[in-house]
């Protein structure tokens, strides 16, 4: 399968992922996103030489993939993806700071290295968080608790058309380029030059579209405002679920149990 | 009723880079009526049809919807009197869900919620598709797009139904099961199309559109065996109206 229809697929996937019936699923759209919305803010502002502090967050992914069903495998392979822009964030750090930081036995280890190593984990545990938000969620449920969290409606509303018109989009991006491989035998064809006058078509289409749904939102006598009613209920679970989650990402963020349990053991020789 | 009533007069329309849309086209469609738009390919129907919904002002002449003209002051109203239904089902049906697609009209105008409720419930199940009601919409076939995308119009409870191309991308059966529905509206219906089996089953009239201007209409059966008009007009008789093929050998 070409890798723009197997992206596409993917993104099905995840939207299909979304419709399950655990009971992270059940909870209110509102509770999971507060608590991701948490979890990475206490992730991202530990100091950057921080690694160990940081390791006690993998709770949380250890026990949502499996409480909520999610395939281990397909998550992996997400994120094998998108790892090496984290990759390529953190590459020089080894370069550029070796002031050591730290002993492991007889290693000196640089502070670039351990800037590296943090810069990873937190990427790890942000995107883990962010994918599983979006499999027991669904894109249009983050959109809705947003807008509840009185993000401006234009936003929200921008990100459910996106996700709407994406489907749209890369179906037809997917013709395109099938109908390119048919008719490029032995790699000629596949070049810049014809990818540039693809994306080139690809984005008259969509402005075409985007003028006929323009055309059918007026019709139906659009004036600016989107009406979404969707009745969340904020019960008990969805609380308990809130209350159980953030407290301790705060309490790990003020609170180093690795370092501690590092300490207490040195401390005991 | 005079709201139901569509009237062009001397209708023109030239696009900004000067191409002429439509060349003059007068026509009065009166309430209850099937009206079939037909002609071939840029003859002019997308662009009529653009101007019963207010999307071009004309260059000359005047659209009355009921009993107003159209202008920009009369557009929301015009807008509520024409339901349009696009050709491409994915233009029409932008939200989340399409029970949320149903009631996007409903909602702009301003309906307490609980009518909104009952009006997209009642749009769903007239289509036949409630059981769709929570499916985004790209997870539909095409069939079930279509309905979806014409309860999104009944629900606003339009006078005027406006379709453009309704069976293009529709397998035999869904085809059957669209006409089935049209067929039982009591609206005024105006069809663009190519499908001419479908003019002979819906419409009792046919407009014949050539470019840029009315070239005959009539009733749809006398216009159908009028073989010089149909041939002029890149047209032919429709499937079922030819005779059959296999006895004609035959014989």
């Amino acid at each position: 399968m070409p890798e723009a229809a197997r992206t596409f697929t993917d993104l099905n996937y995840l939207d299909q992922l979304s419709n399950g019936e655990s009971a992270v699923h059940r909870l209110d759209p509102r509770a999971k996103l507060l608590t991701v919305m948490v979890f990475i803010a206490m992730v991202v502002s530990f100091d950057r030489y921080e690694v160990s502090a940081l390791l006690p967050y993998f709770f949380f992914p250890a026990v949502m993939i499996p409480v909520a069903g999610i395939p281990a495998r397909y998550i992996a392979r997400k994120y094998l993806f998108l790892l090496p822009f984290a990759v390529l964030i953190g590459i020089f750090n080894p370069v550029f700071d070796r002031d050591t930081a730290m002993f492991l036995g007889p290693f000196a280890v640089s502070g670039g290295l351990v800037s590296f190593a943090s810069i990873l984990i937190r990427f790890t545990l942000t995107a883990l968080a962010a994918f599983i938000l979006v499999a027991v969620t669904g894109f249009n449920g983050i959109c809705l608790s947003l807008e509840r969290f009185k993000v401006p409606k234009v936003f929200c509303v921008q990100l459910m058309m996106l996700y709407r018109y994406i489907f749209v989009l890369s179906n037809e991006a997917v013709r395109m380029g099938k109908a390119r491989d048919m008719r490029s035998a032995g790699g000629k064809g596949k070049g810049v030059r014809v990818f540039g006058s693809l994306i080139g078509h690809l984005l008259l289409r969509t402005w075409d579209r985007a003028q006929r749904v323009h055309m059918a939102m007026l019709s139906r006598g659009f004036t600016g405002e989107f009406h979404i009613r969707r009745p969340l209920a904020f019960r008990a679970p969805d609380m308990a679920f809130v209350l159980f989650w953030c407290p301790l990402f705060i309490l790990l963020r003020c609170f180093d149990p690795v370092s501690a349990i590092g300490r207490l053991l040195l401390g005991g020789v | 009723m005079s709201h139901h009533i569509v009237e062009v007069r001397d209708l023109l329309h030239v696009y900004p880079d000067g191409t002429t849309g439509i060349d003059g086209i007068s026509l009065r469609i009166i309430h209850g009526e099937s009206v079939a738009v037909i002609g071939p390919n840029g003859a002019g129907k997308s662009t009529l049809l653009h101007h019963l919904n207010g999307f071009l002002i004309p260059t000359s002449g005047s659209v009355r919807i009921g009993d107003l003209p159209l202008t920009r002051k009369t557009l929301p109203e015009a807008r509520r009197t024409v339901g349009m239904i696009f050709q491409d089902p994915d233009d029409q049906l932008f939200m989340p869900t399409i029970y949320d697609d149903v009631a996007f009209g409903p909602n702009n105008m301003g309906i307490p919620a609980d009518e909104v409720d009952r009006r997209a419930i009642d749009a769903l199940s007239r289509m036949g598709i409630e059981h769709l009601r929570d499916k985004p919409p790209y997870r539909l076939s095409s069939g079930e797009k279509r309905r979806a995308a014409i309860a999104t119009v009944l629900s606003m409870m339009p006078d005027i139904l406006v379709l453009d191309e309704p069976t293009t991308g529709l397998d035999p059966f869904a085809r059957r099961q669209l006409i089935g529905i049209l067929k039982e509206f009591t609206h005024t219906k105006i069809i663009a199309t190519h499908d001419l089996d479908l003019v002979v089953d819906i419409c009792e009239r046919t407009i014949v559109l050539h470019d840029g201007s009315v070239k005959a209409d009539g009733p749809t059966l006398e216009i159908f065996k009028d073989d010089a008009l149909l041939t002029e007009c890149h047209l032919e008789r429709p499937l079922s109206m030819q005779g059959c093929p296999v006895c004609a050998k035959r014989v």
